[in-house]
């Protein structure tokens, strides 16, 4: 056996083997009959690191066709390094076409944010997942935490809310943020901002993959998606208290760009296919012209 | 300036091209070939073979040179290879008794059939650095002697004979495969063993000498370690018989362990199991303490609390490939996140002034 071994030119179809695909399909099928509920799936190693996306990669392996059109983004936007290295390995190994455009994409899969513009029934969204268990940091135990899903025992987790409230005066959590789907099961969003919690309620299919955890979960088109809160401290998505400094939008989610070593900074849109159509359609913001 | 962020497709380019000038160092020294590596680094290659779960030298010896020599990268790929390749099916259940064994010593008896056979060790040599070496190795020549055509028998042979030791009863039921099922807890003995030989040995170390140091001690002796090569036998279904395809070297640890004996058992002793790919010693004297201190509730013990008889703390911490990518991965951006804490953190500072204004006034 010689170094040839190492140089494969030739991939099944989006990587994956057609016996795990159907596997992950498998799991997926059953995250969308039990909204919420975390799927146990014999992850596989991947050619990128655990903790990098691999969920999200063979949860989209497993969902792409070759018709489908597929767009990656991170932290909102479709060139941060990881997001190009997760695009580019499915141009290689599933040959899809690929677009930035969000209303063009029919999978797209992200990393710690949901599109702007709202999803279509025609679209799929699949997330990265870290740690998908939301009450992992409450009790690190698995046989634990799946003991409380089972009885729906979910105390634990209010508690915590509440405590944040004694003590800082608001829930202190500000990404991750636990909702109850379907009236039934605690769920973990993925690391999204809060300000995304709402949108989750949405007529896309989306499908949640946590590969070094081994766990799918799903929630199918308008599942209840309810962000966990207190009558008297409701539940509050927020976001920088600025317009994007590029596009004028008031509506987006904003990142903090620092300008200089004197305080200055701006604010633009995470989702960055979002204001670039914003900017074509002719709107403008506080610093437009001088970035343009 | 917001345009800084663009041009993440070019930089990683020039980042793997980089790379890849670094990996090769200095042109004016020669590559290093694969079989140099296989031939004269053959520890490291049968450690990433052991941790990579895929016994073939030659594939290990690539991924040491493609990581540059950082051995969990090079476990990183071959374990990314493996799991592309098809699966034919399963071999026999290995017979180590009839391995021919290089080394094979047992700290429990001065003599036994078979003899103590040192083999190719470190273990009595003086950690002089050995400048000779720097210069040029030479060609070594070990002296020869005629090799054992009776196969070795398993010193715990010995004590099972008297019925000193518990016998492991044969459940008769196929292992599950703990790459092609997601691990689950409760996991049982077989599943632990899998997850301990593909196990970080530096995480698997620790955790076996922290059972010597009194976290759920369970006083180990090495009843037998043995190094050497098993034929590896597979029935063909074409064929209706088993043939050999192949030899692997191993290593398999067996230690005899102290057990006072409790309600249900009369005094016996117990043991601990280690089977690693390779000349892997340290990590399969290891590998027994560990699986003997995950036994504590199979054998009437109290759980101490300690970390190595938790099983859930050791399976899921044990895989390098996971630990070091969750924990490379916070090196990714993480800015939409830290934006919302920064927004949190403004908040609640300004809601805090407020009150404290409140109060003072």
């Amino acid at each position: 056996m010689t170094a040839e071994h190492g140089q494969m030119t030739e991939y099944n179809f989006a990587y994956l083997d057609e016996q795990t695909k159907r596997m992950i399909r498998r799991a997926i099928l059953k995250g969308l009959a039990i909204p919420g509920y975390q799927v146990p799936f014999a992850s596989r190693e991947m050619p990128m690191p655990y903790g990098w996306g691999t969920g999200g990669v063979q949860v989209s392996a497993a969902t792409l066709t070759p018709e489908d059109r597929f767009k990656v983004i991170d932290q909102g936007a479709d060139d941060t390094t990881n997001a190009v290295s997760i695009r580019k390995f499915f141009e290689r190994t599933a040959g899809v076409e690929t677009t930035e455009e969000t209303a063009q994409a029919t999978v797209i899969q992200t990393r710690h944010r949901i599109p702007e513009m709202p999803l279509t029934e025609d679209q799929i969204l699949v997330y990265q997942v870290p740690i998908p268990e939301p009450l992992r940091f409450l009790e690190p135990r698995e046989t634990e935490t799946r003991k409380m899903h089972s009885l729906e025992e979910y105390g634990l987790m209010h508690v915590k809310l509440y405590e944040d409230i004694a003590r800082h005066g608001a829930i202190a959590t500000s990404y991750a943020y636990p909702v109850k789907v379907a009236g039934r099961y605690v769920m973990d969003p993925s690391p999204i901002p809060k300000f995304d919690n709402p949108k989750m309620e949405m007529a896309a299919i989306q499908l949640f993959g946590a590969g070094r955890e081994q766990r799918i979960y799903a929630l199918p088109p308008w599942t209840p998606v309810v962000s966990l809160d207190f009558e008297d401290y409701p539940f509050e998505p927020s976001k920088a208290d600025h317009p994007c400094d590029l596009c004028g939008a008031e509506d987006s989610y904003l990142d903090e760009v620092i300008l200089d070593d004197a305080g200055g900074r701006m604010f633009v849109c995470s989702d960055t296919d979002y204001c670039r159509s914003r900017r074509e359609a002719g709107h403008a913001g506080r610093l437009s012209e001088e970035a343009a | 300036m917001y345009v800084a962020v663009k041009g993440g497709e070019r930089a990683i380019e020039n980042a793997h091209a980089w790379l890849a000038e670094e990996r090769r160092g200095d042109p004016g020294v020669a590559e290093l070939s694969l079989g140099q590596i296989r031939e004269q680094l053959s520890l490291a290659v049968n450690r990433v073979m052991a941790e990579g779960s895929l016994y073939d030298p030659d594939l290990a010896a690539l991924a040491i040179k493609q990581a540059r020599g950082d051995l969990i990268e090079a476990i990183f790929l071959i374990r990314a290879y493996r799991t592309t390749l098809p699966r034919f099916g399963a071999t026999e259940p290995l017979d180590t008794g009839e391995m021919a064994c290089d080394r094979r010593i047992s700290a429990t008896f001065k003599d036994a059939p078979g003899g103590q056979v040192l083999g190719p060790t470190f273990d009595y040599t003086h950690r002089l650095l050995d400048f000779k070496l720097a210069a040029e190795g030479g060609e070594p020549n070990a002296p020869q002697a005629e090799p054992r055509e009776a196969p070795m028998p398993h010193i715990t042979g010995f004590l099972q004979g008297e019925g000193l030791i518990q016998q492991e009863a044969d459940s008769g039921a196929a292992p599950r495969d703990l790459t092609r099922e997601p691990l689950e807890f409760p996991a049982d003995r077989p599943l632990r063993l899998q997850s301990l030989t593909r196990g970080d040995e530096g995480f698997i170390l620790g955790m076996a000498y922290s059972t010597q140091r009194g976290y759920a001690r369970n006083h180990a002796f090495v009843g037998e370690l043995r190094i050497g090569t098993c034929a590896v036998e597979m029935e063909i279904p074409e064929l209706g018989f088993a043939i050999e395809i192949g030899e692997v070297e191993l290593t398999e640890c067996e230690t005899v362990n102290q057990f006072t004996g409790s309600k249900t058992e009369p005094p016996q002793f117990t043991r601990g199991y280690g089977l690693v790919f390779g000349q892997s010693e340290r990590k399969s004297i290891a590998m027994a303490l560990v699986d003997r201190a995950l036994r504590w509730k199979e054998l009437g013990e109290d759980d101490t609390g300690a970390p190595a008889q938790d099983e859930e703390f050791v399976l899921s911490h044990s895989d390098n490939i996971q630990a070091t990518g969750f924990l490379e991965h916070i090196k990714l951006p993480h800015y939409v996140d830290f934006q919302s804490e920064l927004e949190l953190v403004r908040k609640l500072r300004r809601e805090a002034q407020v009150s404290h204004r409140e109060a003072a006034e």
